[in-house]
């Protein structure tokens, strides 16, 4: 009796080892991908954000160093930039997620029944995506130019001064940035609201909830996930978007973002080390705005 | 609406002509009904009858394809669920998963602003014994934990109209007592109106002032539960409140008092007032329990009904009384309930036995004759197998 015990006991510690080891071999893939494609990188760039430049070297020759000033030279000149980006990217996903919410609450609650609206509505969602980001951004630079119909038609009912424009201010920048992130911020949201449990809407109901409590106390925090999510995925490439921002897009200099600078450093000014600090700020600044709003909403509601 | 404070009494709930139709499907079909405030009304039936649709359109979760719904005299047909004075113990149980067990308790009290939401929730939840959980979240209930939690919810409101969707199926033997107990405590106390749906007619029984038994979108009958089992009215409700041996035959002779119907050629005799037909071919029957089992054929006796002889085909004992299956030829196969006052069954299987019962005992059946189940040879494999059985047996007899 007693051997077998022992002898059960053995297969059993065994088995689990096994499996883990199984596993070890299926991540490791994964963790070859992130070494060589993301610390790699990033230990590089952090490297080139202390570099210094060569004495009597040309421009664009830097070497190795520990020049901590980069930082505070580049905060120094760019601070406001990074203020408007986050600023900007932050008014971008309020923005998407009012308009996204309604959209993903219609396909996701309301047409369930209607399986084949319920595609069409997605793949409308999706459609922008067939387009190229560039095109699409530089259509709507087209129909905002001072000779398009929205320009004209604002100056007539004088909303806008006679020589007001929208291309190259802050209105067209953040519409540019939560036109082009909508999507990301729809599809989680859709994913969510379509496995929420109606049920639990009707007991709200039945407990003299009104409707708009109704969405306040259950609809929202059961679809935490998929507002996380969402603007997660929406403010982090925002804040860091160069596109719209740009001159030669929606944006002009009076608008520029990180983004902008990050891109005028690297590939104008040659300023590497500059342009690998706006980078370790901005992804430093992202991660701690992230991590206190994951910690705030609840880390539990993600997965 | 908010409503300032606790019901001070039940209402009464009418439900008229309400029919549920949906796409392609009829859950309810002209549906009457009446509730008189504080009294506990039990609506049993079998799977997918319209229970939960019934609760449904009285909450407002569900609108009516026709039909009013009036609740404490006031018509309610179209307003919202948040409005009316009513809470449901759903079936589903419908937690909030992202709130503790008090918050979810609490979650109405809210809503109307009334004082000591928390208290009060501590309270509810003491009575279905779940406080010392309060702080848990519903995924970490178990089931039955789960239940007690919906009913809670429901009940610490103390609406005028409580609905319970078969609030403690998922509790064991004691705790449903228990449970039965509190549930009838409250009623009675403050006078609630309860509408509960059940699967255990024993509960209805037992807790309801009216029990009204539903079958495909109908009532086929309501009213107390003594009368309801003692007089069933369709082969539905005799057969779905305990068992019934049913017969169906011509009546032969009528009197003023009483009917007598041929079944497989002896007159059986059913009170007239207890009988909803009185001519033509009508089923009758009568309950297991009020038959007696005869070892050897009785002296005729006015007033007593007797078939036979027959022969026992199955006993099984089961504690207080001993079931016996016996086959009386022409007639099928009858059910006998027989209390064990002496030690072990009275008669033994293969014994020729004869079944006879108080005439005022019986009753007559409002159906179809065509839709009972008849035990004269019809087209159906199960009458073909016993004819020929019977017939195999009689071979034998003469052999
Ligand atoms: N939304 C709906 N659409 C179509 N048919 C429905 C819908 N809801 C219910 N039904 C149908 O209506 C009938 C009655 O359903 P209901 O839920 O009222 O049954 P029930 O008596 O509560 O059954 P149970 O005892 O199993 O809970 C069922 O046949 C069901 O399939
Ligand atoms: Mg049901």
């Amino acid at each position: 009796m007693a051997f077998t015990a022992f002898a059960s006991q053995a297969t059993v510690e065994q088995a689990p080892r096994k499996r883990s080891w199984i596993a070890l071999v299926l991540l490791l893939p994964g963790i070859a991908y992130l070494v060589l494609f993301f610390l790699a990188p990033l230990i590089s760039l952090i490297i080139t954000s202390f570099q210094q430049p060569v004495l009597d070297g040309d421009i664009g020759e830097y070497t190795a160093g520990f020049q901590w000033q980069n930082y505070t030279d580049a905060l120094g000149e760019y601070w406001p930039l990074v203020l408007r980006s986050f600023g900007f990217a932050l008014i971008a996903t309020v923005l998407a997620l009012a308009v996204s919410y309604p959209i993903a609450y219609f396909i996701g609650v309301k047409a369930r029944r209607f399986p084949l609206l319920q595609s069409l509505m997605l793949t409308l969602v999706i459609a922008p995506f067939f387009i190229s980001f560039l095109l699409r951004t530089l259509a709507w630079k087209q129909i905002m130019s001072d000779e398009g119909p929205i320009v004209q038609f604002l100056k007539t009912i004088a909303i806008l001064p006679s020589d007001g424009h929208l291309t190259g201010t802050a209105f067209s920048v953040i519409f540019g940035l939560t036109y082009n992130f909508i999507p990301f911020m729809t599809l989680p949201l859709y994913a969510t609201l379509e496995r929420l449990d109606t049920r639990y809407l009707e007991a709200g109901a039945d407990l003299y909830a009104s409707p708009f409590t109704v969405f306040r106390k259950v609809t929202v925090p059961l679809s935490m996930p998929g507002i996380i999510s969402g603007t997660l995925l929406t403010f982090i490439p925002a804040a860091g978007d160069y596109i719209n921002a740009s001159r030669d897009f929606l944006g002009s200099s009076s608008t520029a973002m990180v983004g902008n600078a990050i891109e005028a450093n690297f590939l104008v000014l040659q300023n590497y080390p500059i342009a690998a600090a706006l980078s370790i700020v901005l992804m430093a600044v992202i991660l701690i705005i992230v991590g206190l709003y994951v910690r705030r909403a609840g880390t539990e509601d993600l997965v | 609406m908010a409503i300032a404070s606790f019901a001070e009494s039940g209402a009464d709930l009418q439900l008229t002509g309400i029919t549920k139709r949906f796409p392609g499907f009829t859950a309810i079909e002209e549906l009457d009904l009446t509730i008189p405030a504080g009294s506990f009304f039990a609506l049993l039936g079998p799977s997918g009858c319209g229970k939960t649709t019934t609760l449904r359109l009285v909450a407002g979760l569900e609108e009516p394809t026709a039909g009013q719904i009036l609740i404490g005299g006031k018509d309610v047909t179209s307003t919202k669920p948040f409005q009316r004075p009513v809470n449901t113990v759903f079936q589903s149980y419908a937690l909030f998963p992202h709130m503790t067990i008090l918050e979810n308790v609490a979650f109405g009290l809210r809503r109307r602003k009334l004082g000591d939401p928390v208290g009060k929730a501590h309270e509810a939840l003491k009575l279905v014994e779940l406080d010392h959980l309060a702080s848990r979240r519903p995924a970490q209930l178990s089931g039955g934990q789960q239940q007690r939690v919906a009913l809670a919810r429901a009940i610490v409101n103390r609406p005028a109209l409580l609905l319970l969707d078969e609030p403690l199926g998922a509790l064991d033997l004691k705790l449903r007592r228990q449970m039965q107990l509190e549930l009838k405590t409250i009623q009675t106390e403050v006078g609630l109106t309860f509408l509960h749906v059940t699967h255990d007619q024993e509960e209805a029984m037992t807790m309801a002032d009216t029990v009204a038994v539903m079958n495909k979108g109908k009532i086929e009958q309501m009213g107390a539960p003594e009368e309801l089992y003692e007089l069933p009215r369709t082969a539905f409700v005799a057969n779905f409140l305990g068992q019934s041996n049913l017969f169906t035959g011509e009546v032969v002779a009528s009197g003023p008092d009483h009917i007598a119907v041929d079944v497989a050629g002896v007159p059986i005799v059913v009170p007239r007032t207890r009988a909803q037909r009185h001519a033509g071919e009508i089923a009758i029957g009568v309950r297991p329990e009020k038959v007696s089992l005869l070892t050897s054929a009785p002296l005729p006796e006015s007033g007593r009904n007797v078939l036979g002889p027959g022969r026992v085909t199955d006993v099984s004992f089961s504690g207080v009384s001993t079931q016996y299956l016996v086959d009386v030829p022409g007639v099928g196969e009858l059910v006998v309930f027989a209390q064990n006052m002496v030690f072990g069954p009275v008669v033994q299987v293969g014994a020729s036995v004869w079944i006879s019962w108080n005439a005022d005992h019986g009753f007559g059946l409002d159906d179809d004759p065509g839709v009972v189940p008849r035990f004269v040879p019809d087209a159906s494999t199960e009458s073909i197998a016993i004819q020929r059985r019977i017939a195999l047996e009689e071979e034998l007899e003469q052999a």
